[in-house]
């Protein structure tokens, strides 16, 4: 180590750099940033997905902000969409035409735009999912899960929203249903749709309301809580499942910069292009077969994105009950599109305070847990996924009717018997399923891995011979405890065969040499935890 | 009650009587075009069992074609909806079991019971406007079979059908006829201009390419929904995984 002050940089880019830290002093955080060390699995890349669409929603957003005007002032469409030529349209709806049929790039850009929503509302779902499973909500983490909850909600709405503003047929279907879900709510229900819709429905400023809330107010949220989420992430640090060297104090993974950053930059450039070919190549809210918005008219088939079906799905099973509370009539659409998601997501924003509570454990988690080892929150896990599966089906029951020639009907009363019978039966299943792995997982630990190995004992009785992990008793009982790891269940795994050479069609690399377990040792000094973390790579 | 039965099986008795002795004399003294007879010798073959000796209809099997009209016949025939299959909840588009000359036969019979509804006259049947046509499409008939013509399912476990398949003159004549479930859309309704521009659109859509790409059904969010799951999705976690598994 050198003692001297380090002499000034003699490149441009030096210059430039150490002049960058003279003013503003990021050198030290930056270089802790950039050495931050992440943990390699590869459902951490999910949450990414998310913050990924985000960035292209925000791209695309702002190209066609450029073409589009929220004006619900009438107008007679002459772009070059000849079907529609000379049919009088809101401004909305004929600048969206012109965006998809006059403006250069521009059906190109409203396609990523939506594909990409649909993609971003559902990467958070499959984020919420693995963070749900692998318990990485637990203390301390629990403020990062209540923003990720605002984050879906959000992401719904911003959804939502969007939907609204092309003003076509399904679009104003859509704003005449949220107008309907606002009257049923008790008391301020119609005062509140009139503030809202300025009056009547349609009105002529909801376009414009749902705009500012579309392009401005709701991103600003979303940037600021993503921006919260990420600093969190870095504050408590990530994560990581459990398994040799891993702590409850150490991240063992590779530093940020570069094989993180390179890692992330290949998977951005991924999933640009997943829905820029989206894009591209599959044709997504065709409003101009839609036709303007006319408050006489509905459309079969008419329905929500997918994000919105669950509340389609719970309003068609609802029975039509039209109840009477304190002399106020309640409305049936009030229970199963404002109580039904309000207590859905009030028990998801609180689930780890909920489970915290049941399970008296207010211990700090920096280790994951396997779904396995906590059978009850996987089951529950499972419960509430089938539950919404059911209704999220039954959104689009009448399409399911139509090409399998089944009757709405039936469709109906499936879904309200499935609803009912579905998630106690995913909640038994999911619970055995849970003692079934860890078992097999205890069997290894006990009894060493299967080497596919057929001995014939003297006597006759064929056995297969097993390889311990560890050591082993007299009895030949391995006495390795059951920790929450994965636990190696091929010879492969535990380099008695050799690892499988990679290569899809023809190997693309030598195949490792036999193991040699001398180097074993040199390996277990490697994997020190203690101190600053420290790098896996050899 | 008692005197209501033998009342409706003395009834019986004489049209059995009737439909015993008298068919040949009533094609003669009707006066049939040689088109007709021949069309009701179709008609007795393959009609009579469900929709009964004089058109008049057989209870539970099939209603009377009396005064339907020639459009009615040849929307259900030249579709392949008649002869309806046993048990067939609803009439399905099929092959059709006649050729033209039988279904001009059964037409000319059928028109000659009654009368109703005729074929338009000659011409071009999408000699309409397209954008008019659009308007008038999504008000009078897209609540049944979707903005884009791909069917929608209705209650009672029947459905209105894609109109993919659909010829002008089936379209024509389904307007003028209204099968099961779809209202009657005559002239009344909808002017002959009207039918046209309508014509013009559906056929207009359906040849006109996607300019988005792959149309996925062009039946709306959910098939959208489905390709974001199964094509999106997957694709991210199968590269998640695979980034996660490079050093
Ligand atoms: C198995 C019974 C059955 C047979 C055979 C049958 N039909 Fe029908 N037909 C029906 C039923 C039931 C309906 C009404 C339901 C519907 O429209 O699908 C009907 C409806 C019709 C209609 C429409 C009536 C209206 O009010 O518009 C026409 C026209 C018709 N049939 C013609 C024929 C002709 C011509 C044949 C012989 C080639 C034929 N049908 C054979 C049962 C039958
Ligand atoms: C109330 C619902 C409803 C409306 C509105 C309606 N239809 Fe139909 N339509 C049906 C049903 C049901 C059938 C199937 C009848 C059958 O199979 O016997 C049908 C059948 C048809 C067919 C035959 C499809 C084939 O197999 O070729 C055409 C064409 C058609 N409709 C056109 C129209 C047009 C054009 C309009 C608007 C002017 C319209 N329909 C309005 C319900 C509707
Ligand atoms: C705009 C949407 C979101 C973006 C951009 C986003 C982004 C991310 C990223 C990049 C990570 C780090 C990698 C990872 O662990 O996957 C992360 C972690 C996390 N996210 Fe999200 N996320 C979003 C929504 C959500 C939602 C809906 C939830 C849950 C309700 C959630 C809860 C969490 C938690 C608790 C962590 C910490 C996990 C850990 O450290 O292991 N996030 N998020």
């Amino acid at each position: 180590m050198s003692t001297s002050a380090p002499a000034r940089p003699a490149t441009p880019i030096g210059r430039a750099a150490s002049g960058a830290d003279e003013r503003l002093t990021i050198a030290g955080p930056l270089r802790r940033t950039l050495n931050k060390v992440f943990p390699d699995h590869w459902s951490f890349l999910l949450g990414e997905i998310a913050l990924y669409t985000f960035v292209i929603l925000l791209l695309t957003g702002t190209y066609l902000t450029f073409f589009f005007d929220a004006s619900m002032e009438e107008v007679v469409y002459d772009g070059s969409y000849d079907p529609l030529r000379g049919v009088e349209m809101s401004k909305a709806y004929a600048t969206s035409l012109d965006i998809s049929f006059d403006v250069r790039g521009g059906l190109l850009m409203r396609q990523i735009h939506h594909w990409a929503a649909l993609l971003f509302v559902a990467a958070i779902v499959v984020h919420l999912m693995r963070t749900f499973f692998t318990g990485a909500f637990r203390k301390p983490r629990e403020a990062n899960w209540m923003i990720g909850v605002a984050l879906l909600v959000l992401g719904i709405l911003e959804g939502v929203f969007g939907y609204s503003l092309p003003d076509d047929l399904l679009s104003g279907t859509g704003l005449r249903i949220i107008n309907a879900i606002i009257m049923s709510i008790p008391v301020i229900g119609t005062w509140t749709a009139f503030a809202i819709f300025g009056g009547e429905f349609p009105g002529e400023v909801i376009i414009a309301r749902f705009y500012i809330l579309h392009v401005l107010l709701i991103p600003g949220i979303l940037l600021a809580l993503i921006s919260a989420h990420l600093l969190l992430i870095v504050k408590n640090k990530h994560t990581q499942f459990p398994g040799p060297g891993r702590t409850e104090d150490n991240v063992v993974g590779k530093r940020f910069f570069p094989v993180f950053a390179v890692k992330s930059g290949g998977f951005f450039m991924v999933v640009f292009g997943l829905t820029a070919a989206l894009g591209g190549l599959v044709q997504i809210n065709p409003i101009w077969l839609y036709g303007p918005y006319n408050p006489g008219l509905v459309s079969a088939g008419s329905q929500p994105d997918w994000y919105v079906g669950f509340l389609d799905g719970s309003t068609r099973l609802f029975p039509p009950w039209d109840l009477y509370i304190f002399g106020y009539n309640i409305p049936p659409l009030f229970w199963p599109t404002i109580v039904m998601p309000g207590i859905l997501f009030t028990l998801l924003a609180l689930y780890p305070i909920i489970e915290a509570k049941l399970t008296k454990d207010t211990a700090h988690h920096n280790l994951l847990q396997r779904p396995r080892d906590v059978p009850v929150r996987t089951a529950i896990g499972a419960m509430a996924l089938a539950f919404y599966t059911v209704l999220w089906i039954s959104g689009g029951n009448d399409l399911i009717a139509d090409k399998f020639n089944i009757s709405l009907n039936a469709m109906t009363w499936v879904g309200r018997i499935g609803l009912i019978v579905l998630p106690p039966i995913a909640y038994w299943v999911a619970y055995r399923l849970c003692l079934g792995l860890q078992q097999h997982d205890r069997q290894v630990l006990e009894h060493g891995v299967e080497t596919g190995i057929i001995r014939r004992l003297p006597h006759g009785e064929f056995i297969e011979v097993h390889q311990p992990l560890g050591p082993v008793d007299a009895h030949g009982h391995g006495s390795l405890q059951y920790g929450g790891a994965p636990v190696p269940k091929r010879m492969n795994h535990i380099g008695g065969l050799g690892r499988a050479v990679k290569g899809f069609f023809t190997p693309i690399e030598d195949a490792a040499p036999r193991h040699d377990p001398a180097l074993d040792e040199e390996r277990q000094v490697e994997l020190t935890g203690s101190g600053r973390p420290k790098d896996t790579e050899a | 009650m008692s005197s209501g039965l033998a009342l409706l099986l003395a009834l019986i008795a004489v049209g059995g009587l009737y439909s015993a002795t008298a068919p040949e004399s009533t094609a003669q003294d009707s006066g049939l075009s040689v088109e007709a007879m021949a069309g009701q010798e179709i008609y007795e073959n393959g009609c009579i069992t469900c929709h009964g000796r004089n058109l008049q209809g057989v209870e539970d099997q099939g209603p009377s074609l009396i005064g339907v009209g020639e459009a009615a016949v040849y929307f259900q025939v030249g579709t392949g909806r008649m002869p309806l299959a046993q048990n067939e909840a609803q009439a399905q588009r099929k092959t059709p079991a006649y050729d033209d000359a039988e279904v001009n036969q059964l037409m000319a019979y059928i028109q000659a019971n009654g009368g109703g509804p005729t074929l338009p006259d000659e011409g071009d049947l999408r000699e309409g406007e397209l954008a008019e046509g659009g308007e008038l499409f999504r008000l009078n008939c897209a609540s049944c079979h979707n903005f884009a013509g791909r069917g929608g399912a209705l209650s009672g476990g029947k459905n209105a059908p894609a109109l993919t398949e659909s010829t002008d003159l089936d379209i024509y004549t389904a307007m003028l006829s209204g099968p099961q479930n779809m209202p009657v859309f005559g002239d009344n309704q909808l002017t002959p201009e009207q039918k046209r521009s309508i014509i013009n659109y559906v056929q207009t859509l359906k040849e006109t390419a996607d300019p988005g790409g792959a149309g996925i059904g062009r039946a709306g969010p959910v098939p959208e929904g489905l390709v974001i799951w199964v094509v999106g999705i997957t694709v991210c976690l199968v590269v998640c995984v695979w980034v996660g598994s490079r050093a």
